[in-house]
């Protein structure tokens, strides 16, 4: 069909929207509360900001271009007085409800709203009046609502009820009282919020933000009787560069390891080593399953958002997940032992900080169940966000640096664990594994591109040593729920990959905002995990000498009795 | 007893018909309105007092819905005299001087309000005379709880009659008659039928908005107390009419007798086989459940209104698609208003043609509205489409309260607008309200005389939309309330001349983007009192003065030395000492400590202080 925006006459799909076809045609109308992640099917297309206003030839009102369907003929103008005016009015009404904080806001250069006035040329607000007033709820140790700087664009019930099917937060109240809430109110912490983070990632303003853990880091690293130990994750690297103006997808591995050091840790590490070794633990745990008719499907374990999910949601299902930690516990609880005797330090004085994509880790880290002897495997978490902004702290120019290498002890790592980081990756790093270990011999097919991709749910069925192991993989926790659901109907399956965040971990909470509202930007970080998957001289985690070092010395063997005390965990009921 | 076929209704109508003329009947109201006047107990007093004097085998007496006269009420009509004002006491003389003695009771006849004289027969009545009642039929007639009452009305007729027509013959007949929607907007009803009939799908829905919300209107209300089945009849005529086997009733829960009476005719119905499987032994099924709303006004938008059927928050979806397309559990679904229902039976039986030659020449048939405010006649009234203000203020409703004179009427609920005295002339219908700046709306008519002040109106439908808005959209919920605070600000003395412009654009451009059509009415109220009485808001911005003397905070109470004698009665009265004098000799009035409570000028015999 034909459509005519502002006086060019373009062609235009059925079922497309005014705000699509505008794009396709480089005509730019600015938007707030719509989002459309086409990958990752993350649509929030509710039209409440009333940002993105259009006329169009005989409605008598204007339209919103985000949900406003084209059809044959439509004449549209984008940019008339009347739109523009009617714009800035809405983006001046929603800051005169809005707290007016934006120099010691943590979305300051950062928040869609702010941008928006900007770019509308908003220089002073014309209607004051009453402003809402909510306390904000920093109950949990993940993420901290502040319903003041909420412009009600619902982007976070979206992601919290439709994709990821938690429904913790929804619209309370009427009217101006309108705010953003949980049931009866109830701070977070008591919810069913399983702390993916998701809501923060797709906030436009600070009324979502995590919570800040870098002076707590910073006070460990600058006190002398402190060993402060720090893992990074696999996602982290190649989403830490966007925060330098570095562009998506490239992997600023050295160039972190080298700020770490400066910034003053004792011990720059891996998380990837620890990735290994859940491999280690998680393939023995698949076997021993398989081959004494133990429960089946098995559940990968890494993500702890999933984890509080599944003890909420399908609590009759706990006895599927792997029993394994997720790595950075892992890591956590090798660095308290093993490393402590190694390097003689008493491990009450060591501080293991892990850099994380996501948020849940926080809320895991405090977990009473991944603790040994009281003492708590990792002692803080800070997201990719937040190691941007120490590194900034520190006066460091990240650009500048020179590449740097992790510490040798538990920080070297093979090309599976670096896949951890995307959806499907640590199903595929188990998987070469395992295979080399029922088929007797290391494989050789390292790239097992049908478990690769962004579909929501991917389903392969592969030969191993005689067996048609069937996988299938979900990312984002509504696709979990009909997998969850599939199982408890009775569907079979070998393994299971969950990941809470669409992408995997490089989509995590905790990573840095990607706000052109698509998802090349999570394809760019994936990509460059396969890159480095590639480059690896080693692939399969079973041939990490360190971690066979670590088995020979300390560990016996994987599955064994001081691997299962140090290694694995157990899980909750909270259905009730 | 169940009805299996056409004959079978037939012949029970007509022998139900039969019965009824012989008889004599007393009807009482048994509305919300005359209920909280006792006429539960005139009822009750009727039922015992017959049976004392051993009447009850030859009076028939029975509750009705309500009359519309609502001013009048309790009311009683015995045959066609027509008692007003009636109370539980007087029963027994009703029953004595009429019934037995054979003498209308005079003192409890309606008076005329130009001749003081008393009308024996309601047709005489001249807030019934211009009166022509299609939707409100049977109100007032029939006993809103008895199935046999509704069809020796011609019930379920229409029903039987649309049964052996084709679907698209019943949507011709509504389509022909030019009956719009009569819930606000005045949507073709007959193209809406043909849009949802014509949507794919093989599970489609029928709803009814009865989910009244404007204040002061209560037409909706009293159909549903008053004659339950026309709607549902309607409901099952348009089911048929776009293949729908189910259909929802989405009515408020503080109408709790129009529940009780929809719930009791649901049953009868069903009972009857005139709801339920293979109706009238065709292919043709058809329920009706009821859905209590908790009073949201936003919930009588239709995709709210849907929202909250399902159980989800009561704010409105984006459209398109339409309900038509998309609706209930993304149903294709049909959903008209409760008076746009009332309609159809009659459009069935007597044609499309016949409804089409009342009203005007876009709006067709009658209209009902409810009359409140400062007005002689409050209640509820049918007139044709056309027919001017001035008729239904002045003639129906017998002019203003204690001679006042009419400044503005105020129709369309919070989303209407205020008139003023100079169009009373002009025709209502659904294009001439929109051209003078109000809307048809539901029907609600809000009079108002000299002592009203135009902005504290329309400060007070802001109020309401502010306090009903959904909040879902951002010039809804920020907006309406911004708007409000001017007239605040305004009322409060403190308005400035750019409050006006403000006041104005801010208005439009919340018209022009909110996402329902409660945000896009909203600002009408304020756009029309700034179109038609600019000089009361220029008033109260430039002068500080509000002419109305309606705005507390800018008036003075003030003593006239040369009329006050120095009584002390309003010092002694005054709740704040606000006012100080020696015995006979002129008071005075501290402003800083006057509240403007008004006591004062009450209890003033000399007409010595003044308010402005």
């Amino acid at each position: 069909m034909n459509v005519t925006i502002n006086n060019l006459n373009v062609e235009a799909q059925p079922g497309q929207t005014i705000l699509d076809v505008a794009k396709e045609n480089d005509i730019h109308i600015p938007t707030l509360c719509h989002l459309n992640l086409h990958d990752t099917k993350v649509v929030n297309q509710v039209a409440t900001c009333r940002v993105c206003m259009v006329e169009i030839e005989g409605r008598r009102n204007l339209m919103p271009a985000c949900s406003t369907r084209v059809s044959d003929g439509m004449v549209i103008k984008t940019n008339t007085p009347r739109a523009v005016k009617s714009r800035r009015t809405i983006v001046e009404l929603l800051l005169s409800n809005h707290p007016k904080d934006c120099l010691v806001c943590e979305r300051n250069q950062n928040c869609e709203l702010q941008a928006l006035a900007a770019e509308l040329g908003v220089r002073d607000v014309e209607y004051k009046g009453k402003r809402s007033r909510h306390d904000k709820d920093t109950s949990s140790y993940s993420l901290i609502r502040d319903p003041e700087k909420c412009v009600l664009c619902r982007r976070c019930e979206t992601m919290c009820n439709k994709v990821q099917t938690v429904g913790v937060y929804s619209a309370v109240h009427r009217g101006f009282d309108t705010v953003m809430g949980t049931a009866f109110d109830e701070p977070i912490l008591d919810t069913v919020c399983t702390f993916c983070g998701q809501c923060v990632s797709v906030c436009p303003t600070g009324a979502l933000t995590q919570v800040d853990n870098t002076s707590e880091v910073w006070k460990a690293i600058n006190d002398p009787d402190k060993f402060v130990i720090v893992q990074t994750a696999p996602a982290v690297r190649v989403a830490l560069g966007e925060e330098f103006g570095v562009e998506a997808g490239t992997s600023v591995t050295g160039k972190m390891v080298a700020a770490l050091k400066l910034m003053g840790f004792d011990k720059v590490c891996d998380t990837d080593f620890a990735a290994d070794l859940t491999i280690m633990e998680e393939a023995t745990e698949f076997i021993d399953r398989l081959k004494n008719g133990g429960k089946l499907p098995i559940l990968t374990s890494c993500c702890p958002a999933w984890v509080k999910f599944i003890e909420h949601q399908f609590p009759d299902l706990l006895d599927i997940p792997s029993t394994c930690k997720s790595p950075h516990e892992m890591f956590g609880a090798i660095a308290k032992t093993y490393l402590a005797e190694k390097l003689d330090i008493d491990p009450k004085k060591i501080v293991v900080v892990s850099v994380m994509p996501c948020l849940a880790k926080k809320y895991e880290a405090i977990r009473p169940e991944l603790s040994n002897k009281e003492i708590q495997n990792v002692d803080f978490v800070i997201t990719t966000r937040e190691l941007a902004r120490m590194i900034r702290e520190a006066g460091l120019t990240f650009n500048a640096l020179d590449d740097d290498d992790f510490d040798d002890m538990l920080g070297e790592s093979t090309g599976a664990s670096v896949i951890f980081g995307t959806t499907g990756g640590v199903v595929e790093a188990a998987v070469r594994t395992a295979a080399s270990w029922l088929e007797g011999k290391d494989i050789e097919k390292f790239d097992w591109t049908e478990l690769r991709g962004l579909d929501g749910i991917r389903v392969a069925t592969v030969p191993i040593a005689g067996v048609d192991v069937k996988i299938a993989i979900a990312h984002g926790l509504g696709n979990a729920r009909k997998i969850f659901e599939r199982i408890r109907a009775g569907e079979e399956f070998h393994i299971i990959e969950v990941m809470a965040c669409p992408g995997g971990c490089i989509g995590g909470g905790g990573q840095p905002y990607y706000l052109e509202h698509d998802t090349s930007v999570l394809r760019k970080r994936a990509e460059a995990l396969y890159a480095e998957d590639k480059e690896k001289a080693i692939r399969l985690s079973h041939k990490n000498p360190q971690i066979i070092k670590l088995y020979e010395e300390f560990l016996g063997d994987p599955g064994g009795h001081k691997a299962h005390a140090l290694l694995h965990t157990k899980y909750v009921r909270r259905d009730n | 007893m169940r009805i299996n076929t056409v004959e079978e209704l037939d012949k029970l109508a007509k022998s139900l018909k039969e019965q009824k003329s012989a008889e004599i009947i007393i009807k009482t109201c048994a509305g919300t309105g005359c209920m909280s006047s006792d006429s539960a107990k005139i009822l009750k007093n009727f039922e015992i007092l017959l049976k004392h004097h051993g009447l009850d085998n030859k009076v028939s007496f029975q509750p009705t819905g309500c009359f519309g006269f609502c001013e009048q009420g309790p009311i009683v009509k015995v045959n066609d005299v027509f008692y007003v004002q009636v109370t539980p006491k007087d029963v027994n003389e009703i029953i004595q001087s009429h019934i037995i003695d054979g003498k209308p009771v005079e003192r409890l006849l309606y008076r005329d309000k130009t001749t003081g004289e008393a009308v024996k027969s309601f047709d005489d009545i001249q807030f019934y005379k211009r009166q022509m009642r299609i939707a409100l039929r049977n109100c007032g007639d029939i006993n809103p709880e008895s199935l046999e009452d509704y069809i020796a009305r011609d019930g379920y007729k229409a029903l039987a009659k649309s049964l052996a027509m084709s679907p698209q013959d019943v949507i011709n007949e509504i389509k022909q008659s030019g009956l719009r929607g009569r819930g606000g907007a005045g949507f073709p009803t007959g193209v809406k039928w043909e849009i949802a009939a014509n949507s794919a799908g093989k599970k489609k829905f029928v709803l009814c908005n009865a989910d009244e919300g404007d204040p002061g209107a209560f037409m909706d209300r009293s159909i549903l107390e008053g004659d339950p089945n026309s709607v549902i009849e309607a409901m099952a005529i348009c089911a048929y009419s776009i293949g729908a086997d189910e259909g929802v009733i989405y009515i408020r829960a503080e109408y709790p007798l129009a529940v009780h009476r929809l719930e009791t005719a649901i049953k009868q119905a069903t009972e009857a086989g005139l709801l339920g499987e293979n109706i009238f032994g065709t292919n043709f099924s058809f329920k009706i459940s009821l859905s209590l709303g908790a009073g949201a006004f936003v919930c009588g938008e239709e995709t709210s209104l849907m929202n909250s059927v399902e159980g989800l928050r009561g704010e409105p979806r984006v459209k398109p698609p339409f309900p038509a397309e998309n609706g209930l559990w993304q149903k294709p679904s049909n959903i008209n208003n409760v008076e746009t229902y009332a309609n159809i039976c009659p459009i069935i039986l007597n044609g499309g043609a016949w409804f089409s030659k009342i009203g005007t020449e876009k709006s067709k048939g009658t209209k009902v509205f409810a009359l409140a405010g400062k007005i002689n006649n409050v209640g509820l009234v049918e007139v044709p489409m056309g027919t001017t203000l001035r008729e239904v203020i002045f003639e129906i409703g017998e002019g203003i309260r204690n001679g006042k004179a009419l400044k503005a009427v105020q129709t369309g609920g919070p989303s209407g607008g205020c008139i003023p005295a100079e169009c009373l002339d002009m025709p209502i219908d659904y294009e001439s309200l929109v051209s003078i700046g109000s809307m048809m709306g539901s029907g609600g008519m809000i009079v108002m005389d000299e002592d009203d002040c135009m902005v504290d109106v329309a400060k007070f439908y802001l109020d309401f939309t502010v306090d009903e808005s959904c909040g879902k959209c951002t010039p809804c919920r920020i907006g309406n309330l911004r708007l409000k605070e001017i007239l605040e600000k305004i009322c409060a003395g403190n308005g400035e001349e750019k409050d006006l412009i403000k006041l104005k654009e801010l208005g439009e451009i919340i018209k022009d983007t909110s996402l329902c059509g409660l945000g896009q009415t909203a600002p009408n109220p304020i756009l029309s009192t700034m179109n038609y009485f600019m000089d009361e808001y220029e008033a109260h911005v430039k002068e500080k003065r509000c002419p109305a003397g309606k705005c507390k905070d800018l008036l003075q109470y003030k003593i006239d030395p040369t009329k006050c004698v120095g009584c002390t009665l309003c010092a002694k009265n005054c709740p704040t000492d606000a006012i100080s004098g020696e015995v006979k000799v002129a008071h005075k009035i501290e402003q800083d400590k006057c509240i403007k409570c008004g006591t004062c000028i009450q209890k003033c015999r000399f007409e010595a202080i003044s308010r402005g």
